[in-house]
């Protein structure tokens, strides 16, 4: 045994392409299965949900406007930069007691499911846009858009896989989002944030946050310039406020309540299309 | 004349009070009145029968309300009362969700998808067959004017059953990697803008991809959803497939509380949507919300001048500016926008408001006493806030509510006639000087339903509709609607797409 003392992480949050602290000053106690204390996560409240908000909003005009091209290579250099760090990934999974062969299968499955959204960001318009014959000397088609900011709350299990397959499908179809992390399992997804930082994804595309969820998602549903919420919390009270929430706004909201995120009916691009706003184009044609 | 002359008369700017330099013929106004008198030329209701009083339509019968109470339709170009339908209670939804729900479990899911996309064909053909009975009850019960609803309302709503009737049997050519199921029963909420039409927007796809519904018509607007009903009788229509429960907004909440639908379909206001949302908060509940608009109407300096004339009083005097996508906010590139204006105020002047059975006329009546308050209110608002207004020189007819065409220069961003729908004929005019400064403009409202954009540029078209944040965007054109194209809005304008593939995903549930 050396006397090297380890050098411990300090786990921060990941908002606008930077790793700030909470503005509440405040940390809880991540533990893992055995109630031990592994670490300490920041205990983020309405003041950093809200500059998260404010980060996402900012950079969602030039995500969105990147080409379905650019954005697949992004998604694909995320991939690549994960399954660089794999062992790292599997230790932190390891340290919150998960076994190493699940959490080696849930580090590759990650990589996998960035790789399958990556694929899919120049085939969603193909897909699911038309060209529709109208009756009147018009030239008109109907594509889809992305809808926005989009509020995020992660998985409790599943830290790593349940948190990228979530995210995957909202930034490939050109949103940019707020992410609330597993409240019990946070540390994967604050390194989670080091690989984005890492893969060329502008500054603010993805915001990560973590702490209590009880004590963020009323702000972050209830905020006017989100446009839409994934919500994976199953809890029944909690899903109401945070449908009472978006109607203040009309966001567009979906559920996706009590998962397997091993199975691969989470590699779907109808979750992409969830928050695709169609925009329908009409010119006249005549000389 | 004279009530508008004054009003040109005080243009001045509203910041230092002196006179704002504009050109010389600015104070002029074109008079038509010596050469532009049509003859009249009145549609006839003779041969269009409307019942004194008319009951719910639930499972295949017309019956009387639970409670016994009626509610009176009145013809807003008269003030006349038109007809009386049943005021549905939660008794007489309830009676319709039950016949709905025994429909969908019984001789409907039963059908083959073939035989039901026929079904619904027949529906589009007796629509055309009952287009001139139907396009004159609209415009007595709605005040449009009979053009409209004899060249847009009804052919478009048949024109929508009959497309919805070909996706019946083809619903597996839809979703790629998906099969469709139907979702249930669907409550449907629908305005009195376009009633007929917007009946088929909701009903069509529905019962295409195998649904059974509820429907709800306006309380101004009801008789065409009846007289469907009887078309729905007439096709031999399993009972229940299709069910009209007439009455407010009470029945309208009784649908979207009612425990035993599956989905809800609402077009109208925001504020509606959003508590129609809010109630549905913590159900399995789809729905899909087609609301506010406050569209921008872009002209560029390189568009066609005389053609982008015209878009603009088709984009806000269309159906009296009772239209969601309305572009009911004009922004015109600086270096054009004074003569655009005097362009605008002339061919205004041309506009003929009054009688919509005459089939001369442009403008007809607000559709109720209700919105004919509401956008006067919006008039002293604009006027309040400092905005220019001016109004064609039309002589409104004595009885009925009736509004002129009315523009307000002189308006900033943050004004209420700004960012507020007013749903009536009334523009807001600001003016630009980049694509940018448009696109910024266009999109600072809460709503997102529809742009409008005038230019010769191709690239400057899809790039300013790139950005714009609307769910529909009309380039050298406006107001354009075909059941082949999805419509629906970003933002608070809505949730969900109505017409086209598109209009096909709220009705399944995708396995």
């Amino acid at each position: 045994m050396s006397d090297r003392i380890d050098v411990l992480k300090t786990y921060k949050t990941y908002v606008a392409g930077k790793f700030p602290r909470s503005e509440s000053g405040h940390t809880y106690a991540v533990k893992n299965k055995k109630d031990k204390t592994v670490a300490n996560a920041c205990r983020c409240t309405r003041k950093d949900v809200r500059d998260a908000v404010v980060a996402a909003r900012s950079a969602f005009s030039e995500w969105s406007s990147r080409s379905a091209y650019n954005r697949g290579q992004i998604l694909y250099r995320i991939a690549e930069m994960l399954e660089g760090r794999k062992d790292q990934f599997v230790e932190e999974l390891e340290l919150l007691d998960i076994k190493k062969k699940d959490a080696v299968k849930e580090v590759e499955l990650s990589v996998d499911r960035l790789v399958y959204y990556a694929g899919w960001t120049d085939k969603i318009s193909q897909v699911f846009g038309t060209v529709n014959p109208v009756a009147s000397q018009h030239f008109n088609f109907s594509m889809p858009d992305a809808t926005g900011v989009v509020g995020i709350t992660s998985p409790q299990e599943s830290p790593l896989l349940g948190l990228i397959s979530t995210i995957a499908p909202v930034i490939a179809g050109g949103n940019v989002c707020v992410v609330l992390s597993s409240e019990k399992y946070p540390l994967p997804a604050v390194s989670f944030g080091e690989v984005l930082h890492a893969s060329d994804v502008p500054g603010g595309v993805v915001n990560i946050l973590t702490g209590y969820q009880k004590e963020m998602i009323d702000h972050l549903s209830s905020h006017m310039d989100v446009n839409g919420i994934l919500n994976t919390n199953s809890e029944k009270n909690i899903r109401k406020q945070i449908d009472e929430n978006s109607s203040l706004s009309v966001k567009r909201t979906y559920h996706l309540t009590e998962n397997n995120w091993i199975e691969t009916e989470h590699e779907n691009p109808y979750y992409i299309l969830n928050f695709q706003e169609i925009k329908t184009t009409w010119h006249p044609i005549g000389v | 004349m004279s009530d508008s002359k004054q009003s040109t008369e005080k243009v001045k700017d509203s910041s230092n009070g002196t006179t704002k330099p504009s050109s010389p013929n600015a104070d002029l106004k074109l008079d038509f009145s010596s050469f532009w008198d049509y003859s009249s030329a009145p549609e006839s209701r003779d041969k269009v029968d409307i019942q004194e009083k008319y009951g719910h339509f639930i499972g295949g019968e017309f019956i009387d309300p639970a409670k016994g109470r009626y509610m009176k339709s009145i013809n807003p170009a008269t003030e006349e009362v038109l007809t009386e339908f049943a005021e549905g209670t939660t008794e007489d939804v309830d009676k319709a969700v039950k016949a709905a729900r025994k429909a969908f479990n019984g001789p409907w899911s039963k059908l083959s998808a073939k035989e039901r996309g026929k079904y619904v064909f027949r529906i589009a053909r007796m629509i055309q067959e009952r287009s001139r009975d139907l396009a004159i009850t609209e415009t007595l019960d709605g005040g449009k004017p009979i053009r409209e609803s004899r060249d847009v309302d009804v052919p478009i709503a048949a024109a929508h059953f009959f497309y919805y009737a070909g996706w019946a049997d083809k619903l597996d050519y839809a979703f790629p990697g998906r099969k469709a199921e139907p979702v249930g029963v669907c409550g449907q909420i629908i305005p009195w803008n376009f009633p007929l039409l917007m009946l088929a927007w909701k009903i069509a796809p529905a019962l295409a991809t195998g649904n059974t519904v509820v429907l709800k018509p306006a309380e101004t607007t009801p008789v065409t959803a009846l007289k469907f009903a009887q078309i729905c009788y007439d096709a031999g229509l399993p009972d229940g497939v299709v069910n009209i429960v007439t009455g407010a907004g009470q029945t309208g909440a009784a649908i979207v509380d009612h425990e035993d639908v599956d989905k809800i379909a609402f077009t109208g206001s925001t504020n509606v949507g959003k508590i129609i949302q809010k109630s549905l908060a913590g159900t399995d509940k789809k729905f899909t919300l087609e609301l506010g608009g406050k569209g921008a109407n872009i002209i560029f300096e390189d568009a066609s001048i005389d053609q982008a004339i015209e878009g603009v009083i088709n984009a806000i005097f269309f159906n009296q500016g009772h239209v969601c996508c309305a572009g009911s906010r004009l922004l015109v590139q600086e270096g054009i926008s004074d003569q655009f204006v005097q362009k605008l105020k002339d061919r205004m002047e041309t506009l003929i408001v009054g009688d919509p059975m005459d089939k001369n006329t442009d403008i007809g009546a607000i559709n109720s006493k209700e919105q004919y308050e509401r956008i006067n209110e919006y008039l002293e608002i604009g006027a309040n806030e400092g905005a220019q207004m001016y109004q064609n020189s039309s002589n409104l007819p004595e009885n009925g509510y009736f509004c002129k065409p009315t523009i307000f220069t002189d308006v900033s961003q943050s004004n209420r006639i700004v960012q507020e729908e007013i749903f009536g004929p009334v523009l807001t005019i600001q003016t630009f000087r980049t694509p940018g400064e448009a696109i910024e403009k266009a999109n600072n409202t809460p709503y997102g339903l529809s742009s409008g954009i005038w230019t010769d540029k191709g690239s400057k078209i899809f790039k300013v509709g790139q950005e714009t944040r609307s769910g529909v965007v009309w380039s050298n054109t406006f107001n354009k609607f075909d059941p082949t194209s999805p419509f629906g809005g970003y933002k608070e304008s809505g949730v969900g797409r109505e017409g086209g593939l598109h209009g096909l995903y709220p009705y399944v549930n995708l396995v």
